[in-house]
């Protein structure tokens, strides 16, 4: 008997029918929605024969546009749960006052306020930036792909693998009650004995090592791959973001890396890192996740910074004001970001001089990004400014951020602080971002009656949401509560509430105006490549771009490369095309990021028999895939010239 | 600005100073593998770092256990240490033969490497056996916890050098010494050299410092 237990521990771990919530209605019927849902969606892809194409086109591919998209399917599709997430607080929060205690039992309140931060912060806002980094950088630096285009592909399969296990934790087992950063002791086996904080683990440290590896490649792409004259000063403004964010990511992600497999050790091994006894120091987990926590705020708003700087260029149709500036100010704050990290917890005891040395490091990292704010305002002064749907974000966000910095300055420390940095910089302003990028990623440019809606009501709802919040932080509420006592504060979480409604409004005219743009198509099409007289490379090839971007490397000689080749009349060649050298498709990377998976929820269950078997499968197939050494091919000038061809016939059709 | 509309209906090329906007053929690429592997390593350094800075914090705190200076055998870990600086030192003959495009001489450079880094783990694990027979476990106190992982992850990334390397002589056997296969051999080189640094800094500040009252 104690035999056959002892096999089925070793196979199952953990794992038995009393990690499936049929308690709890809430859950199963999400969980219910969410199959009935995914088999409608693979029986979709089965009736039309898609899995093959999907396969072949987008899973296996190594093209950096197509990785770049699915980053941001990703990142849209966590969205939608992260503020699912958000919704269910803010109505928690709104009517559990007194007697009610309000539809969400604490542990579950607690593990959706977890998710957001998680799922935010690490599968809706990275995704984003990531994918769009992915999809603009080589095209604006004039190059056919990335550095390691197979290590891109492996990177986005990695991040999605540690989405999926996030999301297992909604059905199968719970998720950390800890908060989004998981402090110990209250994330240590003693406190929280079950799965959730292993979920946290392997999900962060799965996605983790994609957000490295993407980090590497995009540096040195950036770094050695840029066309030929293009000096780092006459580097456009995003790529120069890029790469202070993908500085910072390489910088920053180890850190988080070691701290987690710290913690694991305490929990799986009973090490003695961050416990209360035996010599272990918790205070040195939370400096350690804040040295990686806080640049990641930067990664997150750097690359934005960037795009606000082309869109406002492009938009006034002036050059940038401030250039050189401009890159200072972006280096300096990436250095800055380095030095500020205590400023998370001057509640920790750590003396006057030091807290000081924070506290004014925290200051001074507002001097550069005060000079980029003028330098929008110079670049907008006497240009003629088109206000279009990105030009309309662009100039919300740099209100809405200047107060936000305001507060940051003043160090509001309570809960409004936290909650304006989670949305403020991550939520409201990375939706800018998918609206500015896609007409270059499928062809048409978007709605724009549906993206205006989409930009009230987002701003509008951020500013009913969240001012509130200002106003309770104010009065000394603690964040994380799920339920309150005193009926005086009830108005302003329900203001909040409709706040919340009205960014989901903005939300779905998002998702709409998706729908409407893809059925208008053809309407909005761009033939141009060009839709809005744009001044850097990726504007001088087609939309989408062929496969290879560029028939021939383009040479730069300025600043704003494609503005000078329009001033100078430039002449696409149309003859004269060469094969062109490109890396093949594999499927390596989502076969490894898929054992990756199991691996992870083998050790997340303790099913120790399964986590061997799949953590040798994870080395057998990764050497497996060096020896294939026939990683790429040409494709022939023939197929550039009918393609080319095809562009020339369009431009002089449309133009 | 209206000209600017006009460019590819008119396609009046002759611009005064002649500026050439593309390149003519085909434009080759510098390969980024050194560069990238490169940053990989400086990211693992910081997961060292990290592992140093924990040490630095945790070293003392023996939780009324043992000190370094009651466990640390340190003749035993000055052989070990050689063990290690040597196989850098046979890898770098490896390399020295690559340049020469001897295959077998390579592979017998690699083999006398793999054996080196073979014997350090072993002694490595011979350690931690003792300490561990001797009550010295992991759980014991945070300096066991921090000595055993930074220690530990040295080793652990020893071992998978060790997977490498026998993976990359396979290969080289196969194909022979071709671009690839040579900047395989190059970023391994750096890999193990590198992990050589900071088996250094383990020695001293670990081994060394640790057994100062």
């Amino acid at each position: 008997m104690s035999e056959q237990l002892d096999l089925t521990k070793l196979i199952f771990g953990r794992l038995s029918w009393e990690a499936i919530p049929f308690h709890e209605p809430i859950l199963l019927v999400t969980f219910a929605a969410v199959l009935l849902g995914g088999l409608a969606l693979v029986g979709v892809l089965f009736y039309f024969k898609l899995w093959t194409y999907l396969w072949k086109e987008w899973f296996t591919s190594i093209d950096h546009k197509k990785i770049g998209i699915m980053y941001m399917i990703l990142g849209i599709i966590m969205l939608l749960r992260g503020f699912a997430d958000a919704l269910m607080m803010r109505a928690q929060q709104a009517i559990a006052f007194g007697d009610n205690a309000g539809f969400l039992p604490p542990h579950h309140y607690d593990q959706i306020f977890t998710a957001h931060g998680v799922i935010m912060i690490f599968f809706v806002a990275m995704p984003l930036v990531t994918g769009l980094m992915n999809f603009v950088v080589p095209l604006q630096i004039g190059a056919r792909d990335v550095a390691f285009p197979f290590l891109n592909n492996f990177s986005f399969w990695m991040t999605t693998s540690g989405a999926v296990l996030l999301m297992a934790s909604l059905f199968v087992g719970e998720f950390a009650r800890t908060g989004w950063l998981a402090y110990p002791p209250l994330s240590g086996i003693a406190q929280s004995p079950d799965v959730g904080v292993d979920y946290y683990i392997w999900a962060l440290q799965i996605a983790g090592v994609g957000t490295l590896l993407s980090g590497v490649n995009l540096l040195a792409t950036i770094v050695k791959m840029r066309a030929p004259g293009m000096g780092l000063m006459k580097m456009p403004i995003f790529t120069w973001t890029a790469l202070c964010t993908n500085v910072l990511i390489v910088a920053a992600f180890p850190v988080l890396t070691a701290v987690l497999a710290l913690l694991s050790l305490d929990r799986y091994a009973g090490f003695n890192f961050f416990t209360n006894d035996f010599g272990g120091n918790s205070m040195m987990y939370v400096n350690l996740i804040w040295i990686w926590g806080h640049p990641e705020v930067y990664i997150l708003i750097l690359p934005l910074f960037g795009v606000f700087s082309e869109v406002v260029s492009t938009f006034s149709r002036k050059r940038l004001f401030g250039y050189a500036s401009m890159v200072y100010a972006t280096v300096v704050i990436t250095v800055l970001s380095y030095l500020v990290w205590l400023h998370h917890f001057f509640t920790m005891g750590s003396g006057a001089s030091v807290n000081s040395f924070f506290g004014i490091t925290t200051m001074i990292i507002s001097i550069p990004t005060g000079a980029k704010i003028f330098n929008w305002l110079f670049t907008m002064y006497r240009g003629r400014i088109k206000f279009e749907v990105p030009m309309l974000w662009t100039v919300g966000f740099m209100v809405t951020f200047v107060i936000g910095g305001m507060t940051g300055v003043m160090l509001a420390v309570p809960p409004a602080d936290f909650v304006l940095h989670n949305s403020l910089f991550l939520i409201a302003h990375f939706h800018n971002v998918i609206i500015g990028g896609v007409p270059k990623a499928f062809g048409y440019k978007l709605d724009p009656f549906w993206g205006k809606c989409s930009f009230w009501f987002w701003l509008i709802g951020f500013w009913v949401a969240f001012a509130p919040l200002y106003v309770l932080g104010f009065m000394g509420v603690t964040r994380r509560m799920s339920h309150f006592t005193d009926p005086s504060l009830q108005i302003w979480f329900q203001i909040a509430a409709v706040g919340a409604v009205l960014i989901a409004l903005g939300i779905a005219s998002f998702l709409i105006q998706l729908v409407v743009s893809f059925r208008n198509r053809e309407a909005l099409r761009d033939h141009t490549g060009d839709p809005w007289d744009g001044r850097t490379l990726e504007w001088a090839t087609s939309s989408p771009p062929p496969a290879y971007n560029f028939a021939f490397t383009p040479e730069i000689h300025e600043g704003d490369a494609w503005w000078q080749m329009k001033q100078r009349n430039y002449k696409r060649p149309s003859e004269g095309f060469t094969p062109i050298h490109m890396p093949k498709n594999t499927g390596a990377g989502i076969i490894l990021a898929g054992i990756s998976t199991v691996l992870g929820f083998a050790l997340i269950w303790h099913m120790w028999l399964l986590a061997g078997i799949s953590f040798a499968a994870l080395l057998i197939v990764t050497i497996v895939h060096t020896f294939n050494y026939k990683r790429d091919y040409y494709i022939p000038a023939e197929d550039v010239l009918r393609v080319e061809t095809e562009r020339t016939r369009l431009l002089a059709q449309y133009v | 600005m209206s000209n600017s509309h006009a460019i590819p209906a008119t396609g009046d090329a002759s611009s005064p100073d002649n500026l050439r906007f593309y390149v003519p053929g085909e434009h080759h690429v510098e390969n980024a593998t050194g560069l990238g592997f490169w940053l990989y390593l400086m990211s693992d350094c910081l997961i060292f770092a990290c592992l140093f800075a924990v040490h630095g914090v945790l070293g003392r705190s023996y939780a009324a256990g043992p000190s370094g200076a009651d466990l640390f055998d340190l003749p035993l870990v000055a052989i070990n240490t050689s063990m290690l600086l040597l196989s850098s030192i046979t890898y770098g003959f490896a390399m020295i033969e690559m340049r020469r495009k001897r295959v077998n001489a390579v592979l017998g450079w690699l083999a006398l490497t793999g054996l080196l880094g073979a014997v350090f783990i072993g002694l490595e694990l011979y350690e931690f056996a003792h300490l561990i027979h001797e009550g010295a476990t992991p759980q014991r106190s945070a300096f066991l916890s921090s000595f055993f992982t930074l220690v530990g992850t040295h080793g652990l990334h020893v071992s998978f050098g060790i997977i490498w390397l026998v993976t990359l002589m396979f290969q080289v056997k196969r194909h022979g010494l071709i671009a690839e296969n040579r900047r395989r051999l190059a970023c391994l080189s750096m890999f193990w050299h590198f992990l050589d640094v900071v088996w250094i800094g383990v020695f001293t500040f670990v081994y060394l410092m640790g057994v100062l009252p």
